[in-house]
């Protein structure tokens, strides 16, 4: 098996509306793969298409080797799912309806290392209806991964958790993936992308727009980096063509960060002042690059999820 | 690859044994979730309650039968049929209200992301559906034979036939709601698009006015549906033979009554299957 996801062209119309206007995609085995893209870009639909859940109006997708439309139970044994919102068993617990989904699977995680995975083994008797909301997330994550399938959709899996909770929930998945199992997972957080993903697309208006590792995309990583100083009063200049803020510091755009840091650190022994103060160097972020491509795109284009 | 571990080449999802096992834990579930909502109890056995008390004390007299045949309290009369409508309640109005709200909610989003089969989702309805009907016909019983002067049948033949009407009954008024369930187009109308049908056959099916006084016409129809047939085969349990030459022109023809119940029965896991759907909450 190479593959665990391809798609080709797939497109969903709703009468006039594209919600996904030809994406094309292929995520092998074993990859961690980020769907990124502001609300309404079509994110959820696409996912959709791929669980098996909205038939598609045109193109092709395979997902573990089968169309997900004609997907069957034993290929649903095989696809793990966290839903962006669904309905609670509020009356069960955790650990009532773990135990209870583990029966649908051929190969089951242990319910009680489910649990522990998330980090709700305090909350594992209490009825869901009385979980707060993150905690009501750390159920749906165990539930996707009770089965332990091969293949996880993640749609937005840590809204709603406290930094900590996403800290939790990011190495549940990566502790997944190191399995050899494949992630697709959709999320807001860029941060969450770069921090989990191999490979990031940034879909806008239906389309992807941008793939590749989040260190590369948008050509991250061929753009000039920001280099700042912030020279007390009364120095000479460091050398070089920079540029004054008003309130002192020094900026410098540049394609050889290296070279301008030597400078800058001959100009400091020189003048007997240590560290260079206030030196930062930066690239333009993952946000900085994707607020970007989706402006370029004109990613304000509502379409339902 | 994981994908080749041979107890994954073995899955039979529909295995009986699978089915079998499935349709138990999920009967455990459905009972677990509706004994601990409280509201939902309650009023689920409320509503039985108030009609046996509400008739039983306003109709108090007797039917008179025929020259030396002696007379039977009206409730004798009609407590079978609210036994009948108590079993509809549970199986055909429960379940399609409950069905469409976890429908609706996004709540049967999550088991369709699974390997569970429709077949053993059913199991588990039905039996949630068994369960509510059981104890709803014990407590119309209790409140009958306690308070309003009902005589249970003696002979167990009767008995007999009382559990084969309830068995078909539940089974079939359930897989009906199940059906019916296609019908609702969301969760906050489901009741409005429940109630007039159960309500109509309460009316025509000998249950809130007797069953003589229903028009031909109106008979026909009732005919047609399983509430008019459990009512009568529960009166075969609980009245003389004299009541049905009065109030049904005949016999009880409670073969007759179990021969429509259990064609409505296969029917109607028929139409659950077709009918159904898992997810409703999109587009």
């Amino acid at each position: 098996m190479s593959a665990a996801i391809e798609a080709r062209d797939v497109v969903k119309r709703y009468g006039a509306l594209e919600a996904v206007a030809g994406v094309s995609l292929e995520v092998p085995a074993g990859e961690v793969f980020a769907l990124l893209g502001p609300n309404g870009a079509g994110k959820t639909t696409f996912v959709e298409i791929l669980e098996g859940f909205r038939r598609r109006t045109a193109g092709e997708a395979r997902v573990l080797g089968t169309d997900p439309e004609a997907g069957d139970l034993a290929w649903r044994a095989r696809v793990g799912v966290v839903f962006q919102s669904a309905g609670y068993f509020d009356a069960l617990t955790p650990r009532e309806l773990l135990r209870h989904f583990a029966g649908f699977y051929p190969n089951p995680l242990d319910r009680d290392t489910a649990i522990a995975m998330v980090g709700l083994e305090e909350k594992r008797d209490t009825r869901i209806g009385k979980l707060s909301g993150g905690q009501k997330r750390r159920a749906d994550l165990a539930l996707g991964l009770i089965g332990d399938p091969e293949l996880l959709f993640l749609d937005e899996p840590t809204t709603g958790l406290d930094p900590e909770g996403r800290r939790q929930a990011w190495a549940v998945i990566r502790e997944f993936a190191a399995r050899g199992r494949t992630v697709l997972l959709t999320t807001h957080y860029l941060d969450e992308a770069e921090h989990l993903a191999d490979r990031v697309g940034i879909i806008v208006r239906g389309r992807i727009v941008e793939l590749g590792p989040p260190h590369l995309i948008g050509g991250r990583e061929r753009e000039l980096a920001r280099v700042t100083v912030d020279p007390p009063p009364g120095l000479p200049p460091p050398p070089g063509a920079w540029e004054a803020h008003p309130d002192g510091r020094l900026e410098l755009l540049t394609a050889e960060p290296t070279a301008v840091v030597i400078a800058l650190a001959r100009w400091a022994e020189e003048l007997a002042i240590g560290e260079v103060p206030g030196l930062e160097v930066r690239r333009p972020t993952l946000e900085e690059v994707y607020l970007r491509l989706v402006r370029q795109h004109g990613g304000n284009g509502e379409v339902p999820a | 690859m994981s994908a080749a571990t041979p107890a994954r080449e073995q899955f039979r999802p529909n295995a009986p044994s699978r089915l079998a096992r499935l349709g138990a834990s999920r009967v455990a579930i459905e009972l677990a979730s509706f004994f601990r909502s409280f509201d939902q109890v309650f009023f689920t056995f409320l509503l039985p309650v108030l009609f046996v008390v509400v008739f039983s004390t306003v109709f108090s007299g007797d039917i008179p039968g025929p020259p030396g045949k002696g007379t039977v309290p009206f409730a004798q009369y009609f407590v079978p049929g609210m036994i009948a409508s108590g079993v509809m309640s549970a199986g055909f109005a429960g379940l399609a209200i409950g069905i469409a709200i976890e429908q609706h909610d996004g709540l049967l989003r999550r088991l369709s992301a699974t390997p569970l089969p429709r077949t053993a989702y059913f199991i588990g309805k039905v039996g949630l559906a068994v369960t509510t009907a059981v104890l709803m016909v014990a407590i119309i019983l209790a409140i009958g034979t306690a308070f309003y002067g009902v005589s249970p049948p003696s002979d167990p033949g009767r008995w007999a036939a009382f559990v084969a009407v309830l068995v078909l009954g539940v089974g079939s008024c359930s897989l009906l709601g199940i059906a019916y369930t296609r019908l609702i187009r969301s969760s906050t109308a489901a009741p409005a698009v429940v109630q007039p049908p159960y309500l109509v056959l309460q009316f025509i099916s000998g249950v809130f006015i007797q069953y003589s006084s229903v028009p031909g016409w109106l008979q026909a129809v009732a005919s047609v549906f399983p509430l008019k047939w459990m009512a009568q085969g529960f009166r075969y349990v609980f009245l003389p033979e004299w009541v049905a030459a009065v109030d049904y022109g005949g016999s009880w023809e409670i073969e007759r009554v179990l021969a429509v119940l259990a064609a409505w029965f296969v029917g109607a896991g028929l139409l659950a299957r077709l009918a159904f759907r898992w997810d409703r909450s999109r587009g």
